[in-house]
């Protein structure tokens, strides 16, 4: 299959034409890249995009509703909203340092959700 | 509070740092006033990642980033008034401050630095026509309420504007479960940063309208729906392309402006493109006590850059108050050339010859272009160049000159892309 993916590594944002097997994550021909960062970033932007969620949690006894976390590796594209839902049933408490886990493993994904925000 | 060196004003990003170089510089004591109940200013809503890559060497979120400042200004001699806002500032530097903890507060120091930021351009800025209901937010309110107040502000939303606020909001209400039905940009390029595009708009399938514009907003209580339309090359919208998108909010994500009322009453200079206060190399103003830093003097897109010009904001403000800054007597004036919009710091002082430090010049260009080179000449001669293989106005650049090489100058110094 073909895909043609929108470089984000600099400015530039060089328009690069993937072919490959996303199923046996195999790419035979790249064409477009103008570095070696814009070739790595588009075999693994075709093979397993991820993102870092980056959302809020809910806390209680805190002068604020909400404390800021994200995810600390790179979740699946379309894993993100699953992530949503599971995040948005947590609710937690103070004193909370920044990196502390908040949820582990979610879903499985060998990805923690870790506070960026302090409440202590 | 009595002998104060520096007051701070605004305890965001820019403050923060200034704060921390101050100290280094050995500034005794320091007062911050802050009218947000907690410091970090903007960055405690800007959760999502991407800042520090050029200061820190490393990925962070908001509150990752001004973390790693209030953590390094624990134990230092700096007083922080927080919930307290100045109203005013006199001629003879009398700061007036009004608190909910310390009632009204007038206090002097050797020297002031400015780090009001900047606010968001409203509807009003951008005359919108139509009715007047509620569901109208600018993209960083609606930010604020979703991510620190846990408040949603919509379920289906249009949003105007293709900075990287507006499509970073996309993103979040989609995270949060809104239906974001489109971004609309005016320019024929997209504002923001190519990533913000592909990571907010694309992955979630949010369509991007260039060259279109809302035209009217219908509603009666709240908002039902925006019409939208395409612009000319002169951005006026083209009749028989108004389309109707049905939502009930709106969110405006469509510049933003330095917040520099507070000077009005010290006379400072202030750019005309910028609208922010003209300062030195030293980020120092028209009025040598003042120093400037951050968005209240031009709007950065990127906080690394905040954090460097504040440093040297807060430095020279230090080395102020301790009387060790020369007031300037000579000062050369920066001008933009071909596609320069505008650059800071406008003008260099070349009293302290002896310094050996390198500056540095951020200018945004006019329009995007491929291929060019980025010059400074002075009386016709070149003292620096180098190429760029893109340039566009959403992203700032630098160049670095030596104070050296301008020795014995006295016309201004131009900067150039070609």
């Amino acid at each position: 299959m073909i895909e043609k993916i929108i470089c984000t590594i600099c400015p530039i944002g060089c328009e690069i034409e993937v072919v490959g097997d996303k199923k046996n994550k195999s790419v035979s021909s790249l064409n477009g890249y103008k570095c070696n960062r814009g070739k790595e970033y588009s075999i693994n932007e075709f093979i397993a995009p991820v993102r870092t969620i980056t959302t809020t949690i809910k806390i209680s006894n805190w002068k604020e509703p909400l404390i800021p976390v994200r995810t600390d590796k790179g979740v699946l594209k379309d894993k993100q909203m699953d992530c949503m839902e599971e995040i948005n049933k947590v609710e937690v408490k103070p004193p909370i340092k920044r990196g502390d886990i908040l949820i582990e493993n979610i879903l499985g994904l060998n990805v923690n959700v870790i506070a960026t925000g302090e409440a202590l | 509070m009595e002998n104060i060196d520096i007051i701070i004003i605004g305890g965001g990003p820019s403050g923060l740092a200034a704060a921390k170089a101050a100290i280094s510089e050995g500034a005794n004591s320091i007062v911050v006033v802050e009218r947000d109940n907690s410091l970090g200013g903007i960055l405690q809503q800007c959760i999502h990642p991407g800042f520090g890559l050029s200061y820190f060497k490393k990925e962070l979120t908001g509150p990752e980033y001004y973390g790693k400042f209030t953590e390094q200004l624990k134990g230092e001699p700096i007083k922080f008034l927080l919930n307290s806002m100045v109203l005013n500032i006199s001629d003879d530097n009398k700061v007036s401050i009004v608190s909910s903890e310390h009632g009204f507060l007038e206090l002097k120091a050797k020297s002031i630095v400015l780090a009001m930021g900047c606010r968001e351009r409203t509807r009003s800025n951008i005359r919108i026509p139509g009715s007047r209901p509620s569901g109208i937010y600018t993209a960083g309110t609606a930010q604020r309420l979703v991510n620190r107040q846990n408040l949603m502000v919509g379920k289906n939303v249009v949003i105007l504007g293709s900075g990287d606020i507006g499509m970073i909001m996309a993103r979040r209400m989609t995270l949060e479960g809104a239906n974001v039905v489109a971004v609309v940009e005016l320019m024929d390029y997209l504002a923001g940063l190519n990533r913000n595009k592909v990571q907010c708009l694309d992955d979630f399938n949010i369509p991007l309208y260039l060259s279109h514009t809302v035209t009217k907003v219908i509603g009666k209580d709240r908002v039902e729906g925006v019409y939208v339309a395409k612009v000319d090359k002169n951005k006026v919208p083209i009749k028989g392309t108004e389309k109707l998108y049905t939502c009930d909010t709106l969110l405006l994500s469509v510049g933003l402006i330095p917040e520099i009322e507070l000077i009005n009453n010290i006379n400072l200079e202030v750019s005309k493109i910028t609208k922010g206060p003209v300062v030195n190399q030293y980020m120092q103003t028209s009025k040598n006590n003042v120093f400037a830093c951050g968005n209240v003097v031009h709007v950065n897109d990127l906080v690394d850059n905040v954090s460097i010009e504040s440093e040297i904001a807060g430095k020279n403000a230090a080395k102020y108050a301790l009387g060790k800054l020369e007031d300037p007597a000579k000062e050369l004036k920066v001008t933009t050339g071909e596609n320069v919009r505008y650059v800071c710091p406008q003008k260099i002082n070349l009293d302290n010859n002896n310094n050996e430090e390198d500056i540095k010049l951020f200018f945004r260009v006019l329009l995007p272009m491929s291929n060019v080179t980025l010059r400074v000449s002075v009386e016709n001669k070149i003292i620096f160049e180098k190429k760029a293989l893109h340039v566009g106005p959403g992203e700032m650049e630098f160049v670095t000159i030596k104070e050296k090489d301008l020795k014995d100058v006295t016309s201004p110094i131009i900067i150039e892309v070609i």
